[in-house]
């Protein structure tokens, strides 16, 4: 399936060089906006958005939860600065088309990825789910529940989990943990999100830096 | 180097239970395996013939050395025989006034230099402590399952557990070949203070038409490299235990994350309790899985 790349700055999904990058052409039946603004057009089987915290509805609008067309929402997954996932999120919303959601599954798979279809909600799944994990670890090392290396080496453990979650948050970088946390907490102002101590620190050292 | 030569196991008769006597005896303990009912024993003493059965035939261990460690265990109903136990570790229903009670009674039959650890996953251990008379020698000891395979062991001093009980039940957990981590006596100590709310959060976002089932457990499969997806792993655990882990949980943490989520009270209600029953959020026939 050809694709063209429509690409303003760099992207979370595809660095530079990234074969999928290399693969596109200059016009195709789906266009992907890396970056830059959308431009509505009917006659291609889909419109791709890389989206970051925001959810689609910022690129498109909503309209009372009848909006959708074949503008849809993606992000490969990457926890923070780390390499990107082979998780691609395909956002969509109410009425989004079949046909687009097919020809941009049909794509990303092609192209190697596993695709997961999800609502337009904040943090998406992966982001949603775990960051509050994350924070629940930063707050139990605040509190003394037990040392960073000892709750990881619990999680890989007792769950089985390749990594725990201090490695793995520090990993990505506790600013971004930071912007993430501080986006979801904007949409669900819950204490799950509220970014976690180190985190807020991480930020304001980023900040004076 | 442990003092412990003989442990007991109360609650012997079901999973958890049976899994610790196996490390026990495994690692060369005198274990005395005590629950209420000799057919729940009889139930496990089965179970631990066919583990350690399929243990030779794989060469793990030598047929000598199976007969060795079946040697070890003992069956009883009645708790007077935990008198010889230098350590009782305690697997029962997780309930505080049932464990309370046993502590109580354990600390009119055992002698005083016996410890009494707590396999609970969500309860105080300090509250147990309380009932036990002997609340410096009381420790929590929480085992993964299947225990007889997981060599993690959350250690949990509570507010009054000496240094001595804490030391000897640190190299009580190294002598059975397991691997002990130090955590406070809070709830849920460190594993089930972070599964249980990100597993309800997993529920809400199915319940909040985030993604379907499969969805859900095939992002955190393929982002984290997990082998199972959350709701996979709450069908394998039992929707039933993940309501009965919620509300030990949420009224100690007052977290609302740990609160039960209306579409897990829900799926219990319909009797979707997961694998046991042969669906809960994905249906199951024999090992096959369908997306639910």
């Amino acid at each position: 399936m050809r694709y063209a790349i429509r690409q303003a700055g760099a992207s979370r999904s595809f660095p530079q060089g990234d074969g999928f990058l290399v693969a596109a052409t200059p016009d195709g039946e789906i266009v992907l906006h890396l970056g830059t603004p959308v431009q509505k057009d009917d006659s291609k089987a889909a419109i791709l958005v890389e989206l970051g915290t925001e959810c689609l509805g910022v690129h498109t609008g909503e309209a009372a939860g009848t909006e959708g067309s074949n503008v849809l929402g993606f992000a490969r997954y990457r926890n923070g600065s780390e390499a990107p996932s082979p998780l691609i999120e395909l956002v969509r919303q109410p009425n989004s088309t079949p046909k687009a959601i097919a020809a941009a599954t049909a794509l990303f798979e092609e192209a190697g990825f596993t695709v997961v279809v999800c609502a337009d909600q904040a943090g998406r799944i992966v982001d949603r789910l775990v960051r509050p994990k994350y924070n629940d670890a930063l707050r139990f090392l605040d509190e003394g529940l037990a040392t960073a290396k000892d709750m990881d080496v619990t999680c890989r453990l007792g769950l089985g989990y390749r990594d725990g979650p201090i490695e793995r948050v520090e990993r990505g970088g506790l600013a971004n943990h930071y912007d993430v946390t501080a986006a979801l907490f904007e949409v669900y102002g819950t204490p799950a999100y509220a970014p976690a101590r180190r985190a807020v620190v991480a930020k304001q050292r980023r900040d004076r830096s | 180097m442990s003092k412990i030569r003989t442990v007991a196991v109360c609650g012997a008769g079901g999973t958890m239970g049976a899994g610790i006597a196996i490390v026990a005896a495994r690692a060369g303990f005198s274990t005395i395996c005590y629950d209420v009912a000799m057919p729940a024993l009889d139930r496990a003493a089965r179970q631990t013939d066919g583990f350690f059965a399929k243990s030779v035939e794989r060469g793990k261990m030598s047929a000598a050395d199976k007969d060795a460690v079946l040697g070890r265990l003992m069956r009883t109903t009645s708790l007077n025989e935990l008198a010889k136990a230098d350590l009782v570790i305690e697997a029962v229903f997780e309930d505080l006034s049932v464990k309370r009670e046993l502590v109580g009674k354990l600390n009119n039959i055992c002698p005083a230099h016996t410890i009494f650890a707590s396999n609970t996953s969500t309860l105080s251990i300090t509250e147990i402590a309380g009932a036990s008379g002997r609340d410096d020698r009381v420790v929590g000891l929480h085992f993964c399952l299947p225990a007889q395979l997981m060599k993690l062991i959350e250690v949990s001093p509570g507010i009054a557990t000496s240094k001595d009980t804490l030391a000897q039940a640190w190299a009580w957990c190294e002598a059975a070949g397991q691997l002990p981590v130090k955590t406070q006596d809070k709830p849920g100590f460190i594993l089930n203070a972070l599964l249980i709310p990100f597993n309800n959060d997993c529920i809400r976002a199915v319940e909040a038409g985030v993604a379907d089932p499969a969805g859900i457990d095939a992002a955190i499969k393929i982002a984290f490299g997990y082998k199972m997806g959350p709701l996979e792993l709450i069908d394998l655990i039992g929707l039933d235990t993940q309501v009965r882990l919620c509300e030990a949980f949420h009224p100690i943490t007052l977290d609302a994350r740990a609160a039960a989520p209306p579409l897990l009270r829900r799926m219990v209600a319909a009797g979707w309790l997961g694998r046991k029953t042969g669906r809960g959020f994905f249906k199951y026939d024999g090992n096959a899985m369908f997306g639910g």
